[in-house]
């Protein structure tokens, strides 16, 4: 666990982002590389973005950013299933990953806790943890991905996001399912309505068979295994149906939106 | 081409092009989008090493693993466009079959010879030697291997038959680094050898 805790990315507030943002800029010397400009200027012509205003390598990247999202829902097969694995296969221990220490993680109650669903849904009643335990359940064997390259495999059993959203009567026409989670900072994630239909999108109650513990999102997780580790969120207090892009934690400071598998 | 340049070597045509125009420039385009490519992956790596060694913030690119990232999948379309550009024309021009073949065991291990012990000709630069022919195919191979293998790790579950093809995810990151080693290492001589014959770094240029 030392070697993964030197792993972790240290959170970065809004401060820190913009002195990340101008790191983004090579150095000067660097820079000499690609004084021309050209090619990143012939990236620019590739996703129509107007470079009428002074050369901003930020901005350019943040465009072709989103050419990616495009690029990832374009070839984001809904009928695709990932990897599944034998219970062997299952990395031991699992890792624990998060921007703070396990011991910083939320605790939470599982009687106090409610599951609150907003948005475009008909039924906008929040859900006990009783009540969601009654809902059917599959188990899935699969590769978690971090964004930081590492993966591993774990054993998550809940149910199915699809099943939930139709039970709820969620528009899902809608574009995505924003979740909020119960970390004192807000941690928060989109999740585009094609993945989350997906059939191995799951709102995950239990870790290799026993009831979800804290280091892994305890009482709630959702499980996305079509996605990158940070775009399956932990401690989810809340789902809002919605049409307008609201953002996440990570998304925030420049990882990319989709991040798909 | 232009016929301005005053030549004291008449036998020499000022028109002869040792390296067409369009290899110069997706050379020059290759050469911008594997800088941008290798740097940032280096900080990429630094976030989950597969070694024991990470490097110095001196020589990544993007600040941090998000930045880093946004450099790799940006420089990523510019290194596949100017790839598959040089591919098609590589093989429709029929430059590849000129130049890269055919390849000999023995001419490349008489022309290795002949390069270490300072006998080998550089007079004609519009023809290769077995080495540089042998270098030069490699190195396109590699090419070909280390975007195929980035691309198995970005989508491991949308092109996961070609994941599994370099033995899943966590090989494919191995193959993704080695193929990396690869390109340094060549780029290292490949400059160094540029340097040494200036009058080939000035046809990649100009062309003559």
């Amino acid at each position: 666990m030392g070697r993964l805790r030197s792993l972790l990315i240290p959170g970065v507030d809004k401060r820190l982002l913009v002195r990340d943002a101008g790191n983004l800029m090579p150095d000067p010397t660097r820079r000499r590389f690609i004084a021309g400009g050209a090619s990143l200027g012939a990236l620019t012509l590739l996703t129509g973005c107007d470079v009428s205003d002074s050369f901003s390598a930020e901005a350019m990247l943040k465009k072709v950013s989103k050419f990616n999202d495009a690029v990832q829902a374009a070839i984001f097969n809904p009928y695709a299933l990932a990897p599944t694995y034998p219970e062997s296969a299952i990395t031991k221990p699992f890792p624990f990953n998060a921007y703070y220490d396990l011991d910083d993680a939320p605790e939470i109650d599982g009687k106090e806790w409610k599951f609150e669903v907003r948005g475009l849904v008909d039924n906008k009643k929040s859900w006990t943890l009783e009540e969601l335990y009654k809902l059917p359940q599959v188990k899935q064997v699969t590769r978690h991905i971090c964004v930081e390259g590492w993966s591993a495999i774990g054993s998550w059993t809940g149910t199915r996001l699809s099943d939930f959203l139709k039970l709820v009567g969620a528009d899902t026409r809608a574009k995505y399912c924003w979740f909020q989670c119960a970390d004192s900072d807000g941690y928060n994630s989109p999740l585009d309505m094609a993945t989350a239909l997906h059939p191995q999108t799951q709102m995950t109650f239990k870790f290799a068979d026993e009831i979800l513990p804290r280091a892994y999102g305890y009482p709630m997780k959702i499980r996305v295994p079509t996605k990158l580790g940070f775009k399956n969120p932990k401690y989810v207090i809340s789902m809002e149906v919605t049409n307008d892009y609201k953002g996440g934690y990570w998304e925030d400071q420049g990882y990319n939106s989709f991040s798909g598998s | 081409m232009s016929s301005l340049a005053v030549s004291d070597q008449p036998r020499v045509a000022t028109t002869t092009i040792i390296q067409p125009a369009w290899v110069r420039i997706v050379h020059w385009i290759n050469a911008v989008a594997m800088i941008l490519m290798i740097m940032s992956g280096w900080q990429i790596y630094n976030a989950s090493p597969l070694f024991d060694f990470r490097f110095s913030g001196n020589i990544t690119l993007g600040g941090w693993l998000g930045g880093a990232l946004l450099w790799h999948f940006a420089a990523m379309w510019l290194l596949m466009v100017n790839g598959l550009v040089y591919l098609t024309l590589g093989f429709a021009t029929g430059r590849f079959a000129k130049k890269l073949l055919p390849i000999s065991p023995a001419g490349v291990i008489a022309d290795a010879r002949a390069a270490l012990t300072g006998k080998l000709s550089h007079d004609d630069l519009s023809r290769y030697n077995y080495v540089q022919k042998l270098l030069y195919a490699g190195i396109i191979v590699v090419g070909v291997v280390i975007v195929l293998s980035g691309l198995s790790i970005w989508k491991p579950v949308q092109l996961q038959y070609l994941t599994a093809l370099f033995g899943g995810y966590d090989v494919a990151r191995y193959v993704h680094f080695i193929c990396m080693a690869s390109i340094v290492a060549f780029l290292v001589v490949h400059v160094a050898l540029a340097l040494l014959v200036p009058k080939s770094l000035r046809a990649m240029i100009i062309g003559r």
